[in-house]
C-alpha cells in the first residue's frame, strides 16, 4: 500500500511538473521586498493551480486512451488490421476502410484540427470534402488541373488547394473564393493556425507567407535551395521547416529573409519531415534509407532508424508513422526514453504507392493517401482521448464554430511572435554588453602579435634553382606586410574621419575670408 | 491480445434537448495549446486597448450651489446621499443617483467650514466661520421621493455658539462625541452646548481633525504650524506630535488598517504614516503639481483619492508612490474636497466652480448589474493585463493619460528641478570625504522632528 502510494505520488509529481511549465523563478537575488512578496505569492498560486490541474487529469477526464497489448509470444507489429477488427466495437470498425479511386491519381489528405472533416485531393484534379463522423461526402469537385496539395484553413469552411499554376481557396460548397496569384506554382502548402498564415513553397524555391484574414503578403523569401517537397510547420512554435535536396533542413519565420536554423541532416536529399506535438522532437528521412529522430533543443540526433520513408507523421500521443512503397510502419516509444521501436505495421495492396500518412486528431485512426485512393486504419493509442472544447471540439455545432472563429481572430498572433523558443515572449531580454573599442595600446599589441605570428610561418623551400636568398627575404617581407595591412588601413581610416570632422569644425569656426588658410593647414 | 480504441458515442458528448446547455469538456494539457504565452500577450494588449476605449469616468455634475464648495460629508448608513457645504453658508443634501438636491439646510451666516454625520446617520453636524456649530436632523425615509422638486429646508436641531471660528469638524466612529478644530481642538457632546473637553498644544490654528475608525478615542489633527498631532480622549493631554516642513491640509485614516493614516500636504505630496512610529513616513505619494487639498480613503483601504489645488483629482494605491488615475475637466477649477463613496465605486469631488462632480473609481468599469459571465471575463482580462503590464507595448497603453497642458508643463518643470537637486547632491557626495555628506531618505527628509 505504501509502495503504491509512493508510485502514485511519483506520477503525480510528473504531471504537476508538466503543468508547472518550467522552473520557478529564483527570488533570492531580489532586493525589492515588495516585489519579492508579490512574486512569492504568485509562485504559490502557480503551484496550487498545477496541483489542481494534475488532480483533474487523474480523476475528472472522461475518456481513457486506446492501447494494444500483445499476449504471450505475439508481437504487436505482426498484428494485422483484420485481427484488430475482430476485437473492436462496431463504431470503431467504421473507421477502417479503403476507398479505391483508380483514375484520379495519388491522393493527399488533410484533417481539420478537431478531426471531424477531411479534405482529399487527387493529383488529376479531384477535390473532395468528407465528414468523418457520418462518413458522408459533403462535396466533391473536379478542377481539371493538377492538384499537388490540399490544406484546411482555420475551420472546415475553407480549404486551399495547390493547383497547377496557382493555389486556390475554396469554400465548403466547392465555390472558388480566391486565386492566389503571387504564390506561383506551389508544391506544398501549410497553414499556421494561431497566426492565420498560409505558407507555401513553390517550384522555384520561394517561400510565401500570406495572412488569410486580410490577404496581405507577410513575407516572400527565396530559399536558395531550389524545389522541395518536404515542408512541415512545427505546431509548437510556428516555424516552417523545409527539407532540401542537399540534405539540409532549414527553418523559417515570416519576419526574416534568412533561415533561423540550417542543419545538415542527411547525406542525400531529405524526403520528408515531421514534428512531435511537444515541439522537441523532429523526425527526418533521407533517400539513403535512414530515419533520424532529432532533439530540437540541442539539434542533436537522438536515434537513427533504418528504413525508407516517403512520408512521416507524428500522432498526438507521439507515435511515428512512416510510409514507403505500399508499406506503413508505426513506431512508438514505450519506455518514455525517446527510443522509438516498432509498434505496428500495415501493408496495403501491392502496387499501391503510399503518398501521405496523416493521423486523425483525437481518434485512434491513421489516414493513408495512396496512388489508388485513400485508406484508413486503426492504430490504438495514437490519439488524444480527451479533447478540450475550447481548443478543438469534434462535436462542434455551427454556433460554436462561429464563436470560435471570432475568438481566434481576436487572439490572432502577429507574425513577429514566431520564434524558436515561444516561451521567451514576456521575458526580459538580457542586456547586451556594448563592445568596447580596443584602445590604442591594445591595437598596437594586436598588431605586434599578428606580426610575430606571421614571422613564425614556415616558407616552403623551392627547388630547381628557384630558392634564391633575395627572393626568400622578399617573400618573408610580403607575409609580414600582409599581416600588418588591416591595422594600417584601420589607422588610415580613423585619421581620415578625424580630419574630416576637424576640418568641418574648423570651417564653421573661421570667418569666410580666412577659410582658405584653414584648408591649407589641413592638407 | 488486448485492444482498445477510442470510440466516443455522440450522446455522451452532446446535449439531449435544445433547452439544455451545451456540454463543455476541458483538458488542461499544455501540449494541446501551442504558443500560450504569445496568445496571452495578445489578449493583454487587446485588454489594455479596450480599457482605454471604455474609460469614461465622468458621470455627471451636481449643480446648485452658488459659491465654492468647501466641505463634504458621507452618511455612513445611507449610500445614496452626500452632504456638501459652501462658502456662502449653504448646506445641501444630494441624491447621487439622480444628481439633485434633496434637502437644504439654511442657517449659517458665513462659510461652512466642516460637515460630518453621526454614526447612525441621523444627525448632521456643521461648523462655520460664524463661530457656530449647528446640529441638523437628517431627513430619513423621505429621501426616496424625488418627485418633490422643490428644495426642502430643514430647521436646525441645535445651534451652539462658541468663542472662535471653526475650521473643521469630525464625528467619532463609535460614540456620540464630535471634535471641532479651530483655535484649539474641542470635544463636544450632542446634548451639551459647550465643549466637554479642550485640547491645546501650540499656538496656531488647527485646520483639520479626524477620528480613528478602529480606536474611537484617538484622533489626529493638523495645524498651521506644520504639525500633525495625535490625541487620545482618555488622556487629558495630547499624545504625540510630528512637525513637517510644510503644513498638512487634510488627514485620512485607513479604514482597513486603522493604525495608518495619510496626510495631504501643501508640498504636493501625500505622506502615509504609521501612528506608532512617526519619525519616518511609510510611503510618499508624489504626483500632484500643486498643494493637495483633501484626501479620502476607499472603504477597502486599498486606495485613496486626493483633490488638489491644481484642478485635478487623483487616485492612489495605499502603498504606491504614483497615482493610478487622474481625473480632470476644463470646467473643474480648484478641487477643495473629495470623497470616496462607501461602496468603493465612485469618487465625488467638490470644487471652486460650485459643482460637485461624480466620477467612477475605475474608469472603464461597467456600471449596473454585471452578469456572472461578464464579470468572469472582466476579471480574466484584468488578470492577463496585469501579468503583462510591464512589457513596453502594454505599459505604454496602460500608463497613457491625457494631461492638461499646464499640468504637463508643471510636472516636467518639477521633475527637472528635482533631478537637478538630486544630481547636485550626488556630485557633492562624490566630491567630498566619504561619509561626510549624508542623504536622508525622502521619507524622513520632510519631517523636522517628532515630539512626545
Amino acid at each position: 500500500m505504501g509502495a503504491k502510494e509512493e508510485n502514485g505520488d511519483g506520477e503525480m509529481d510528473q504531471t504537476v511538473k508538466k503543468y508547472l511549465r518550467g522552473e520557478a523563478a529564483n527570488l533570492e537575488g531580489l532586493q525589492d521586498k515588495k516585489l519579492k512578496g508579490q512574486l512569492a505569492i504568485r509562485e504559490e498560486l502557480y503551484g496550487k493551480s498545477a496541483k489542481a490541474a494534475a488532480k483533474i487529469e487523474k480523476w475528472l477526464l472522461p475518456s481513457e486512451g486506446g492501447y494494444l497489448e500483445a499476449e504471450g509470444i505475439e508481437k504487436t507489429w505482426r498484428i494485422k488490421q483484420e485481427s484488430i477488427a475482430r476485437e473492436v466495437d462496431i463504431l470503431s470498425l467504421r473507421n477502417q476502410y479503403d476507398i479505391i479511386l483508380p483514375e484520379l491519381g495519388p491522393y493527399t489528405l488533410d484533417f481539420t484540427p478537431n478531426g471531424r472533416y477531411m479534405a482529399a485531393a487527387g493529383r488529376k484534379g479531384h477535390l473532395a470534402v468528407v465528414d468523418m463522423k457520418t462518413l458522408s461526402l459533403i462535396k466533391e469537385i473536379q478542377v481539371r488541373e493538377t492538384v499537388r496539395d490540399v490544406v484546411y484553413l482555420h475551420n472546415e469552411l475553407f480549404f486551399a488547394a495547390a493547383q497547377k499554376k496557382y493555389p486556390y481557396i475554396y469554400n465548403r460548397d466547392g465555390t472558388e473564393l480566391h486565386c492566389l496569384k503571387e504564390h506561383g506554382a506551389v508544391s506544398r502548402l501549410q497553414f499556421l493556425k494561431n497566426h492565420f498564415l498560409l505558407a507555401s513553397i513553390n517550384k522555384l524555391g520561394q517561400l510565401h507567407y500570406q495572412d488569410v484574414t486580410m490577404g496581405e503578403m507577410v513575407g516572400n523569401y527565396r530559399t536558395g535551395s531550389g524545389r522541395t517537397d518536404a515542408m512541415q510547420v512545427n505546431p509548437f512554435n510556428g516555424v516552417v521547416a523545409l527539407g532540401h535536396s542537399s540534405g539540409t533542413v532549414t527553418m523559417w519565420k515570416p519576419t526574416s529573409a534568412a533561415p533561423l536554423v540550417k542543419m545538415l541532416c542527411h547525406p542525400g536529399p531529405v524526403s520528408s519531415l515531421a514534428f512531435h506535438p511537444n515541439g522537441h522532437l523532429m523526425a527526418t528521412s533521407g533517400k539513403e534509407k535512414k530515419i533520424k529522430i532529432w532533439d530540437l533543443r540541442k539539434f542533436e540526433v537522438i536515434q537513427t532508424l533504418s528504413g525508407h520513408a516517403k512520408t512521416l507523421n507524428f500522432s498526438q500521443k507521439g507515435l511515428l508513422a512512416a510510409g514507403t512503397g505500399s508499406f506503413v510502419q508505426i513506431l512508438g516509444d514505450f519506455s518514455g526514453s525517446q527510443n522509438y521501436s516498432r509498434y505496428m505495421s500495415h501493408s496495403i495492396s501491392k502496387g499501391y504507392q503510399v503518398g501521405k500518412v496523416l493521423f486523425r486528431p483525437y481518434e485512434d485512426v491513421l489516414g493513408i493517401g495512396h496512388s489508388m485512393g485513400w485508406s484508413s486504419i486503426l492504430i490504438p493509442g495514437s490519439g488524444e482521448p480527451n479533447f478540450d472544447s475550447w481548443v478543438a471540439n469534434p462535436f462542434e455545432t455551427s454556433k460554436q464554430r462561429r464563436e470560435k472563429e471570432v475568438h481566434s481572430l481576436l487572439d490572432k498572433l502577429p507574425p513577429e511572435t514566431i520564434m524558436l523558443d515561444p516561451t521567451k515572449v514576456g521575458t526580459v531580454r538580457p542586456a547586451r554588453k556594448k563592445e568596447k573599442k580596443p584602445t590604442k595600446e591594445e591595437r598596437e599589441a594586436e598588431m605586434e602579435a599578428a606580426v610575430e605570428a606571421a614571422k613564425d610561418t614556415d616558407i616552403k623551400k623551392k627547388t630547381k634553382g628557384r630558392n634564391k636568398p633575395s627572393k626568400r627575404a622578399q617573400r618573408r617581407k610580403e607575409i609580414i606586410d600582409r599581416a600588418k595591412r588591416p591595422f594600417l588601413e584601420h589607422r588610415v581610416e580613423e585619421q581620415e574621419t578625424f580630419r574630416k570632422k576637424h576640418k568641418t569644425n574648423m570651417e564653421t569656426e573661421m570667418p569666410k575670408s580666412l577659410q582658405r588658410f584653414v584648408r591649407q593647414k589641413a592638407t | 491480445m488486448k485492444v482498445k480504441v477510442i470510440s466516443r458515442s455522440t450522446d455522451e458528448f452532446t446535449r439531449e434537448r435544445s433547452q439544455d446547455l451545451q456540454r463543455v469538456f476541458r483538458n488542461f494539457d499544455p501540449t494541446l495549446r501551442t504558443q500560450e504565452k504569445a496568445v496571452e500577450y495578445v489578449r493583454a494588449l487587446n485588454a489594455a486597448k479596450l480599457d482605454k476605449i471604455f474609460a469614461r469616468p465622468f458621470i455627471g455634475a451636481m449643480d446648485g450651489h452658488r459659491d465654492s464648495i468647501k466641505c463634504m460629508a458621507k452618511n455612513p448608513s445611507y449610500l445614496k446621499g452626500i452632504f456638501s457645504g459652501s462658502d456662502d453658508g449653504d448646506i445641501r443634501l444630494w441624491d447621487i443617483a439622480s444628481r439633485r438636491t434633496v434637502c437644504q439646510f439654511p442657517g449659517h451666516q458665513g462659510a461652512v467650514q466642516g460637515l460630518t454625520v453621526s454614526t447612525d446617520g441621523s444627525i448632521l453636524v456643521s461648523c462655520g466661520s460664524d463661530c457656530t456649530v449647528r446640529l441638523w436632523n437628517v431627513p430619513g425615509a423621505t429621501l426616496a421621493d424625488s418627485d418633490n422638486l422643490s428644495d426642502n429646508s430643514a430647521k436646525a436641531l441645535a445651534v451652539y455658539v462658541w468663542k472662535n471660528a471653526f475650521r473643521a469638524v469630525d464625528h467619532q466612529w463609535d460614540g456620540d462625541l464630535f471634535a471641532t478644530a479651530g483655535a484649539q481642538v474641542d470635544i463636544w457632546n450632542h446634548n451639551r452646548s459647550q465643549p466637554v473637553n479642550t485640547f491645546d498644544w501650540g499656538t496656531d490654528t488647527t485646520i483639520s481633525v479626524r477620528f480613528n475608525p478602529g480606536e474611537p478615542n484617538i484622533l489626529a489633527t493638523s495645524a498651521n504650524d506644520r504639525s500633525i498631532t495625535l490625541y487620545d480622549l482618555r488622556m487629558s493631554s495630547p499624545a504625540r506630535k510630528v512637525i513637517m516642513r510644510t503644513k498638512a491640509n487634510s488627514i485620512a485614516w485607513n479604514p482597513m488598517e486603522p493604525l495608518n493614516f495619510t496626510v495631504a500636504n501643501e508640498d504636493c505630496n501625500c505622506y502615509s504614516y504609521d501612528a506608532r512610529k512617526l519619525d519616518e513616513a511609510k510611503c510618499v505619494h508624489k504626483d500632484h503639481v500643486s498643494a493637495v487639498m483633501d484626501i479620502d480613503f476607499s472603504p477597502t483601504g486599498r486606495e485613496f483619492v486626493t483633490g488638489s489645488y491644481d484642478r485635478t483629482v487623483r487616485i492612489f494605491q495605499y502603498n504606491g508612490g504614483h497615482s493610478r488615475e487622474i481625473y480632470h475637466t476644463k470646467r473643474m477649477q480648484r478641487v477643495f474636497c473629495v470623497k470616496y463613496s462607501s461602496d468603493a465605486s465612485y469618487v465625488i469631488s467638490g470644487s471652486d466652480d460650485t459643482n460637485l462632480r461624480l466620477w467612477k473609481a475605475k474608469a472603464s468599469e461597467q456600471l449596473g448589474v454585471v452578469l456572472p459571465r461578464e464579470r468572469k471575463k472582466h476579471e480574466y482580462l484584468e488578470a492577463v493585463k496585469n501579468r503583462y503590464k510591464h512589457l513596453p507595448e502594454v505599459k505604454r497603453i496602460v500608463r497613457h493619460r491625457h494631461l492638461p497642458k499646464p499640468i504637463y508643463k508643471a510636472a516636467n518643470l518639477r521633475r527637472t528641478m528635482i533631478e537637478a537637486e538630486r544630481r547636485k547632491e550626488q556630485r557633492r557626495k562624490a566630491h567630498s570625504a566619504p561619509g561626510s555628506v549624508v542623504t536622508e531618505s525622502i521619507r524622513k527628509r520632510r519631517i523636522i522632528k517628532e515630539v512626545e
